[in-house]
């Protein structure tokens, strides 16, 4: 086993068959190492979202293989693929996709509750990581009392609770206005600095260029793959000041 | 995932729609109340009917002439002997006959019975037609479960010398003499013009719906047979009393082997017959049993049309949810935790339901219904309760299933 976190080969994605056929991936190859931070970006329909379904373990692909952590996720029926999901990824969405009517709390402990951790351990869990994304006195409040900034902070909470090798965000500033999509960019960059591996997916310039690599896709193709920083570099070291 | 997280997100989905909930839950409500008032009201018309059976004496067998040929075709060709030289009479003797203690130990008392139809009794302007019209001796009082209203029975003695007194019964004496029923006692009335003097007037039984017991009346045999029938060896039937209900198979082998002998006849060719009021009793409770079925399968309907309402709004649910389904799904919830959330809330939804329909199926049985008083059956309970838990799984596993195969993709993108 590898570096690599995710490890895709000549993976493929088609919808229809025939004449209807549409590659949405095809036949790419990525490799990305643990604590890299990777922009994939591209205009909408390149193939990047179908890319990360692929990746979060949402979709399965049409040919090809995809190791997650050295594991081919291809063997995995679908109680694996939703524990590879719950242990191994955590989401961040554009829309923050946030339980309504549940507190902070209990929206950022629930992956734990579906990995059968105990409700005492939950809790004091999904506090200290809330606690670390600075939302400790929000803890019981509701998705509807935050502002959207806070609710992706409640999110990124909720995705980092179960420790993932990988943090998956699918544009996650695209919902945010400047103040919070920079707020919400520094704090993925301290967690890179901290060692978390992130990939993120964004159809902003000036978002890819917050991380170490980017990679570009068109028409389900890899077109550029480009790294702007060394694996661990520390990008906080550059950052603009919070 | 565990049961106590479950139920908590569970929970968590019926309060957010409060007001869909509690009508759902109506809807179950209703059908499990309906079940146990329904059931209640059948089972409280079945007591009433063995309770007016009951007063009229559970422990009594009737001996009755058999009218029909077949005994006495079957005898015609037997020689004639020993005490039946009177043919297929049924004597005071064999009535004596049935005291026995030795051979009949389970019998307790036995009385005569001579009848005669279409008997009117007449005071001053008023008429009576008599529905029953009864010659015997005073122990038939006790038999029957009588007490008296007003005044005396008449003796052992006025019944063998057929004195002309007469009991009655609570309606002959209203209709008759009047309101005042104790004012009866002393006079004298006619009975198809045979003047007899009223000993003592019955205590009400109240009907039963089919027949009346209070409009009868009750003179001593001797003088039935004197007057209304001309004298004549037989009696009518022999009414007899065993010593408990639970002896009454055992009471009514030892009156047919005495008679039997009596009349020299065998299980083939009797010429009377015993009639036994555990049969009217079985005869009256197949009929109340029929009568609970079809309420129950009333009942049973409309709490079908609740469960399908609770599927209905699961369904609802379910799609409404879509979105919050997508997203426990990306976070690692499994297809079983999926199905238990979402059956558990139908089953939270039901059970209530259940529960408080119980509560309202005991206090709607506390009215009388029907002109009957409802008895709630405590099995009817817990099978409402086990009901209720069944609607619960049956009508949430295919909206939870539902729920449950969303692909997580598409769950997340649905709007």
């Amino acid at each position: 086993m590898n570096d690599a976190v995710i490890q895709l080969d000549s993976v493929s994605k088609i919808y229809g068959k025939g004449e209807a056929e549409v590659r949405a991936l095809d036949s790419v190859s990525i490799s990305i190492d643990r604590g890299d931070f990777v922009a994939i970006i591209g205009a909408s329909g390149s193939g990047k979202s179908t890319m990360m379904n692929i990746i979060g373990c949402l979709d399965g692909a049409t040919q090809g293989t995809y190791h997650l952590d050295g594991i081919d996720t291809g063997t995995l029926d679908e109680f694996q693929l939703a524990q590879i999901r719950n242990r191994k990824i955590g989401f961040v969405f554009q829309n923050f996709n946030l339980i309504p009517r549940t507190r902070a709390v209990d929206n950022v402990s629930m992956p734990l509750a579906y990995a059968k951790v105990h409700r005492k351990e939950r809790r004091d869990r999904a506090l200290e990581v809330l606690d670390s994304v600075g939302l400790a006195e929000r803890a019981d409040h509701k998705p509807s009392q935050l502002s959207g900034g806070q609710q992706q902070r409640v999110a990124i909470a909720r995705a980092l609770v179960t420790n993932p090798v990988l943090l998956l965000a699918d544009e996650p500033t695209g919902a945010l206005d400047t103040k919070s999509s920079h707020e919400i960019l520094d704090l993925f960059e301290s967690l890179h600095a901290n060692g978390r591996t992130i990939v993120m997916i964004t159809h902003e310039a000036d978002v890819a260029a917050r991380a170490n690599r980017v990679v570009r896709f068109q028409d389900g193709h890899i077109i550029e793959d480009h790294r702007i920083r060394a694996v661990n570099a520390h990008p906080m070291a550059t950052a603009v000041p919070a | 995932m565990m049961i106590a997280e479950s139920v908590r997100f569970a929970l968590t989905g019926v309060m957010a729609n409060k007001m869909r909930s509690i009508l759902t839950t109506l809807g179950i409500l209703i059908g499990i109340a309906s079940v146990i008032v329904l059931l209640a009201v059948g089972a409280g018309t079945s007591n009433a009917i063995k309770a007016q059976i009951g007063k009229l004496g559970t422990n009594v067998l009737t001996v009755s002439r058999q009218t029909t040929a077949g005994g006495r075709a079957a005898g015609g060709g037997q020689a004639v002997t020993g005490p039946r030289s009177r043919g297929t009479n049924l004597t005071l003797q064999d009535m004596a006959a049935l005291t026995d203690p030795v051979m009949a130990p389970d019998v307790a008392a036995t009385a005569p019975v001579v009848t005669a139809q279409n008997v009117t009794g007449t005071y001053q302007d008023a008429t009576h037609a008599v529905a029953t019209f009864v010659g015997t001796t005073p122990s038939y009082f006790s038999i029957s479960n009588d007490t008296l209203a007003a005044g005396s029975y008449f003796s052992d003695g006025d019944a063998s010398s057929g004195t002309a007194v007469a009991v009655i019964g609570n309606t002959v004496a209203q209709d008759l003499v009047g309101s005042s029923v104790t004012s009866a006692v002393g006079q004298t009335i006619a009975l198809n013009g045979q003047n007899f003097v009223v000993s003592g007037v019955l205590a009400q039984k109240g009907s039963s719906g089919l027949n009346d017991p209070d409009d009868i009346v009750v003179i001593p045999y001797s003088a039935a047979q004197d007057k209304f029938t001309g004298y004549s060896p037989s009696l009518a039937s022999i009414t007899v009393q065993a010593k408990s209900a639970d002896v009454m198979n055992q009471a009514q082998n030892e009156v047919q082997m005495i008679l039997d002998a009596r009349h020299n006849v065998t299980s083939a060719n009797r010429d009377y017959q015993v009639r036994n009021q555990a049969q009217i009793l079985t005869t009256a409770t197949t009929t109340t049993a029929t009568l609970t079925i079809l309420l129950g399968a009333v009942a049973g309907i409309s709490l079908l049309v609740g469960g399908i309402g609770v599927m209905n709004i699961m369904l609802v649910t379910v799609t409404e949810r879509t979105r919050e389904i997508g997203i426990r799904k990306a976070i690692g919830a499994s297809r079983g935790s999926i199905v238990s959330q979402f059956l558990i809330e139908s089953l939270i939804i039901s059970l209530i339901g259940g529960v408080l329909g119980i509560a309202a199926g005991y206090i709607g049985s506390a009215f009388p219904l029907l002109g009957t008083q409802p008895e709630v059956q405590w099995w009817t309970v817990w099978l409402s309760f086990l009901v209720s838990a069944a609607i619960g799984l049956v009508f949430g596993i295919y909206p939870a299933n539902k729920a449950a195969k969303l692909r997580p993709i598409d769950a997340l993108r649905y709007e």
